[in-house]
């Protein structure tokens, strides 16, 4: 068998197994670099990260990041994949040659015991012990024979974040395939039970004293930032600037970048329209295709600054840290205590919000989050509200200082926060009944200065991942919205505006009956149609549907237009519609490419339009009574 | 269950869903008697045994959440782990000093 593997020409396959904040990910990078594929596995939502790495002795490996876990009993979808490709019961994966189980040096505890129960599989193990400058520095004596002996594994070392840091480990990946590839042993292996679990542990414990000599000042850092960071009121404190900061900088740093694509976009949609001849091509190029791309490219700004603090404080420690003193907070309402960023960045837009859920492990836990996460109000509902709002309210004080206008803003904005805590508290205690939310037991794991190279390597990965996956399906809305604002063509001769023609018009009229009741006219059905490419396109749309010239600059004018036409009942009703209405295709995209499915992506849209209509016509109906109609 | 499981030195072992911040002291046994977020009993356990937390397994609570000391974080032989008081309890634990 191992001249078998030696002459043929096939790469090895190796597997990466570890315990969470093993390093795993970054040795995965170390090893891989940028020959990377993320994908999915099939019929999973699963990411499965793969790489090729080249051997000093020139033979090249398939490396497959497996999902951390501390066993192999599969608790969750990630867990199941794990255990799958290691037992070689997945049909999609080769069986792996070799099990690389990566430990964080400075913690072995845990690690230990996840290596007796690989080794019990029966495939070739190797130990790797990550971050070992880091447990040298800090005065751990580890006695890497003895653990080698004790275990009956090949035990290397290795430092992921440092160049040359995987020489050792990539020259022993030749040597140990020679001896230890050559016969895989019986798999044995069971799923584990608590007297097990006892058993492997108290192994692990004894080995860790036999080949691990602890220092005798053990690690102050983590602990002295700990009583500051974990405080319960100067870490809530510390928690609440940090989010503040990392609000404002989603919301204002990411926006001028924001004006620079869009006008970018708008000026080279200028060029295309006078370029070409006026029709139904030129329209396609620029209010469909160019503007479709603009539309994807535009969240990018976003995306990055929200996913680079993200990682920063993920790799410095930090997010276990906020989770922790966010759970009893989000618990009440049945989210994790993770959901808080994705929460509050969705303030700024849903589409990056919904991208964060990634830090959630449990599936129900990320799925209840992406659920709620459009009803925060984000920063494209703005334009509604303020054009709405200044066109309905009176801008007169109350009790002396207290602005009417402000009132009815600051209500938006708590009637979003309010349904989103209702809706997951429903969806916890009514949907998912049966299944309550798992337990909230996380490792701390110690502070470290992140790298700058694994950074840039997450963001670059969440950019391509935003820009191909959903990217894709926003571009196919947006052509399809266009398509329906823009057929069939007016007839010559036409005096109306162009989409008074078309099948968006139609279906405006033919929704008339339904959205009648809700106090909604069929110029207002008209425009929600566009304003599914994004809530701000409305206030164009409405614009256009009434005739007026100038786009989203004519807000006051159209304001002035709007007031004339409609009754406040109306107008109220149009801003209760909005706090709960799916009027976002971009963010319905992203939903379906994060949860995997089209059910999930119809479940929000079905129950944020159920919950628009219920609250417009309610809104309308007491306006009305109370004489606004 | 085991000699082990049981309080040594006729010092009774303190549930550590109970134990005050500061709290030091060994683990006795690791109980569930209750399902706890929709797991069985036995899940729990192994949970927990999973994060380290076996018998004789030296722990220490470091910090304690602002809403009703919740949760806590417990330092384990060499690692921090965040868990709720709620499961915590299944973990008996004697003081040190007084066994």
């Amino acid at each position: 068998m191992s001249t078998a593997l030696a002459t043929s020409p096939d790469p090895w396959h190796f597997a990466l197994v570890g315990t969470p904040n093993s390093g795993k990910t970054a040795l995965f990078n170390a090893l891989t670099g940028s020959r990377q594929k993320v994908a999915n596995y099939p019929g999973v939502t699963v990411e499965r990260k793969a790489g090729l790495l080249l051997t000093p002795a020139g033979r090249s490996v398939n490396l497959i990041d497996l999902p951390g876990t501390y066993s192999l009993r599969g608790r969750s979808p990630d867990e199941e994949i794990t255990r799958d490709v290691v037992l070689g019961r997945l049909a999609s994966e080769s069986v792996p040659d070799l099990l690389l189980c990566v430990a964080d040096a400075t913690n072995l505890r845990l690690a230990l015991r996840l290596v007796l129960e690989l080794k019990r599989t029966g495939r070739p193990v190797m130990l790797v012990l990550n971050m070992f400058d880091l447990a040298q520095r800090r005065g751990i004596k580890i006695d890497c024979d003895r653990l080698a002996a004790e275990l009956g594994v090949p035990v290397v070392t290795a430092v992921a974040v440092k160049r040359d840091g995987t020489a050792q480990l990539l020259a022993r990946m030749d040597e140990i395939a020679d001896s230890h590839l050559a016969a895989p042993g019986q798999n044995t292996w069971k799923p584990p039970g608590a007297a097990d679990l006892r058993a492997a542990q108290r192994e692990a414990d004894r080995i860790i004293a036999t080949a691990v000599g602890m220092p005798e000042r053990p690690d102050t850092l983590t602990a002295r930032l700990d009583a500051v960071l974990l405080h319960p009121i100067a870490g809530l404190a510390i928690l609440l600037a940090l989010l503040f900061v990392m609000f404002q900088a989603v919301f204002s740093w990411a926006q001028p970048l924001m004006d620079l694509i869009q006008s970018g976009f708008d000026a080279l949609g200028v060029i295309m329209h006078n370029a070409l001849p006026d029709g139904l091509l030129q329209s396609f190029i620029q209010n469909g295709v160019i503007s479709g791309v603009g539309s994807v490219i535009v969240f990018l700004p976003q995306i990055l600054i929200l996913f680079l603090f993200i990682l920063l404080l993920e790799d410095f420690g930090y997010m276990a840290r906020a989770a922790f003193l966010m759970d009893r907070i989000m618990g009440s309402a049945g989210l994790h205590g993770r959901a808080f960023i994705p929460l509050l960045s969705s303030f700024a837009c849903a589409i990056p919000g919904i991208m964060a859920t990634r830090v959630i492990d449990n599936r129900r836990d990320r799925l209840t989050t992406i659920l709620v996460a459009p009803l925060m109000t984000c920063s494209a509902r703005i334009p509604v509200y303020t054009l709405i709002i200044s066109a309905f309210i009176p801008a007169r004080h109350v009790w002396g200082f207290v602005n009417l206008q402000g009132i009815v803003m600051f209500g938006l904005y708590a009637a979003g926060i309010a349904s989103a805590l209702g809706v997951s508290f429903v969806a916890k205690h009514f949907v998912w009944r049966e299944h309550e939310t798992p337990p909230f037991m996380l490792e701390l794991p110690d502070y470290k200065l992140p790298r700058i190279r694994s950074v840039v390597m997450g963001l670059y990965q969440r950019a391509m991942m935003f820009l191909k996956r959903a990217g894709t399906t926003i571009f196919s809305m947006m052509v399809v919205i266009w398509f329906l604002a823009s057929f069939p063509r007016p007839p010559a001769g036409a005096t109306d505006p162009a989409i008074n023609y078309s099948l968006a018009a139609i279906i405006g009229r033919a929704l008339e009956p339904i959205l009648a009741p809700v106090g909604f006219n069929w110029q207002i059905n008209v425009a929600l149609i566009p304003g599914m490419a994004a809530r701000e396109v409305a206030v164009a749309a409405l614009g256009t549907v009434y005739a007026i010239e100038g786009g989203k600059e004519a807000a006051a004018q159209i304001g002035q237009a709007l007031a004339n036409k409609w009754t406040l009942a109306t107008a109220l009703a149009v801003l209760a519609w909005y706090i709960f209405a799916p009027q976002c295709a971009s963010t319905l995209a992203v939903i379906k490419r994060e949860t995997g499915s089209w059910k999930w992506m119809a479940v929000t849209f079905a129950y944020m339009i159920t919950l628009a209509y219920i609250a417009s016509f309610m809104v309308y109906h007491v306006a009305v009574a109370l004489g606004a109609g | 269950m085991s000699e082990s499981h049981l309080p040594r030195n006729g010092h009774t072992s303190l549930p550590l869903g109970q134990a005050p911040c500061g709290f030091r002291g060994r683990v006795d046994a690791i109980e569930v008697r209750e399902q706890s977020g929709g797991l069985p009993p036995a899940e729990i356990e192994n949970r927990l045994l999973e994060l380290g937390f076996v018998e004789g397994a030296h722990v220490e609570i470091l910090h304690e959440g602002a809403f009703a000391r919740d949760p806590i974080a417990v330092r384990i032989n060499n690692a921090t782990i965040a868990l709720r008081r709620r499961e915590a309890m299944a973990i008996l634990a004697t003081a040190d000093g007084t066994g």
